[in-house]
């Protein structure tokens, strides 16, 4: 068996929604060069519908799979559902990773929330704290 | 267009050590130890096939005990130096941080049952000094044990002044030469090698069998127990058709070792300078003193996992000392050990050429990796912030 599937290859070969926002109303960078994997979402954000969406990610085949794919269940999508998006959901999209690789799809929920939480605090907007969780929590190894 | 860059990983067999094994799977399947004819002529197989790889070795066949691969004959060499140094008290052990690890977690096994290590620090050329071995010698050691060549890097270890430290301090030395065996000279009473693990599927053999040389006197512990094979030391029915094709592929290789030698690292010269036009790249390993096949560098700004798939995708089958390529969060302890720091040492990408590569295959290559490391560092947010000045470069 490969080690990744088709559509973790597909994303990995063919990222969508690969680059840059200038003036993006939010942008979220999580992970650690140390660990081998950072990702950077940019989002546009217009009347709490995600209008636009980009990432860059340094890491493996399945961390730039996972970012591409978690952008594409987000685009188009009011904020509240964003933030619902689970690393679960974009392993699931995927047609699931392998175990070692769980956490790539770890960080890209994580990135995403980021990048929203970045937007509510550039424009204070209240939220409620609960749902950004501390990065230590992740079990990621940002924290070492 | 299908470009093999794995030949440290393991290598196409060749011809003739296929050949060599046919008989030995079609006529001759009978068991060394049956006194049969059948048997018999396997046995006589196994006597020739060892006399052979210890004429090759520099030794003699008694000194030959057959093992299932490197691992097997590196674990053999380190619990047996240890049973013999503790026996007189001596439970002090001296190699490298940057040995394979079936040297390491083999050191590991023993430190937990009381054993001191000492891990000699490897300069950032990938070459340990003579005299960093000279200096950790002490009362109580028992055993030094430093890698030939380095499997990652490359880099050949001076061997020959080490042996002869450990000789005139009467410890015992043992080197893994499982990168080296059919690559460099091996001539282990020159050499002042005691113990010695090579493993046939690095230089065109069959995989699954190995060699562990052990100087005559020197007392082997079992890892296996059963039957006499191998002189007691080894059980395990022998596996005569992998013997045969290991005693073929090592004679075909060091009957060409010069000019292999000289072909493939002329190759591996041209691939060097090519990869190095790449800015911000650095070679891993002194640039002379490695294997002819192996090419070795590190790429600021991009994982290695997702250059392995990218070259995949154009026929470039190579590999990585990033973490993400060996399911653990740390990137290859050997490119830590010359000092790269983690965030680069993920960025590494191994060549190890064979004398089947041409020179087009590496021109081939450079262009690929060129235009990999290009695309990932256009949509790597680490790139962006070092060309930006966010951060700085590590590679200059």
């Amino acid at each position: 068996m490969a080690l990744y599937s088709e559509k973790v290859m597909d994303h990995f070969r063919n990222p969508r929604n690969i680059g840059v926002i200038e003036n993006a109303d939010g942008i979220g960078e999580v992970g650690n060069a140390k660990c081998g994997d950072i990702m950077k979402i940019y989002l546009k954000i217009d009347n709490d519908i995600i209008s636009d969406v980009k990432f860059e990610t340094f890491g493996c085949g399945s961390a730039i799979a996972s970012s591409s794919m978690a952008t594409e269940l987000i685009k188009g999508k009011p904020l509240s559902e964003a933030l619902g998006l689970t690393n679960k959901a974009v392993a699931e999209a995927l047609d699931g990773l392998p175990a070692h690789k769980l956490h790539c799809s770890v960080l890209a929920e994580e990135a995403i929330k980021a990048a929203i939480k970045d937007y509510y605090d550039k424009n204070g907007i209240e939220y409620d704290h609960k749902q950004f969780p501390d990065c230590e929590s992740c079990g990621h190894c940002c924290g070492i | 267009m299908q470009i093999y860059l794995d030949n440290a990983a393991t290598t196409k067999m060749s011809k003739t050590a296929i050949n060599a094994m046919l008989p030995y799977m079609n006529g001759v399947y009978g068991n060394p130890s049956s006194l049969h004819s059948v048997g018999q002529r396997a046995n006589e197989a196994l006597a020739d096939a060892r006399e052979r790889v210890a004429k090759l070795l520099g030794c003699g066949a008694n000194e030959i005990t057959f093992t299932s691969g490197g691992s097997e004959a590196d674990n053999q060499a380190i619990v047996s130096a240890a049973r013999i140094g503790e026996k007189s008290g001596k439970k002090h052990i001296i190699s490298t941080a940057f040995e394979h690890h079936a040297v390491l977690h083999t050191l590991n096994k023993l430190a937990k049952e009381g054993f001191e290590i000492t891990l000699l620090d490897v300069h950032e050329n990938g070459i340990i000094l003579p005299e960093q071995v000279a200096d950790a010698i002490r009362e109580d050691t028992c055993l030094v044990t430093v890698m030939y060549a380095n499997n990652e890097i490359g880099t050949i270890q001076p061997i020959q002044e080490i042996g002869k430290i450990c000789h005139e301090k009467g410890v015992l030395f043992h080197t893994d030469a499982v990168q080296a065996a059919g690559h460099l000279h091996i001539h282990v009473k020159e050499q002042n090698i005691d113990m010695l693990s090579l493993s046939a599927h690095k230089f065109h053999g069959p995989k699954g069998i190995g060699v562990l040389y052990a100087r005559k006197g020197i007392r082997l512990s079992n890892l296996i127990e059963g039957g006499a094979q191998e002189r007691g030391k080894r059980a395990g029915t022998e596996n005569i058709p992998a013997i045969v094709g290991m005693a073929a592929a090592l004679e075909e290789a060091c009957g060409h070792i010069d000019e292999y030698a000289e072909k493939v690292t002329a190759l591996r010269d041209k691939l060097i300078a090519g990869l190095s036009e790449i800015p911000h790249s650095i070679l891993n390993g002194d640039a002379k003193r490695r294997l002819p096949g192996n090419v070795n560098f590190c790429f600021e700004g991009i994982e290695g996992e997702s250059l392995l798939l990218l070259l995949d995708d154009k026929g470039v089958y190579a590999s990585s000392g990033s973490a993400c390529t060996s399911g653990s969060l740390d990137p290859s302890h050997v490119l830590l050990a010359i000092g790269r720091v983690h965030d680069i040492a993920h960025g590494s990408l191994r060549l190890t050429l064979s004398d089947e590569n041409t020179e087009e295959e590496i021109e081939y290559t450079i262009g690929a990796v060129k235009e990999v490391v290009e695309y990932l560092r256009g949509i790597s947010p680490i790139w962006r912030d070092l060309v930006s000045g966010k951060k700085e470069f590590i590679i200059k």
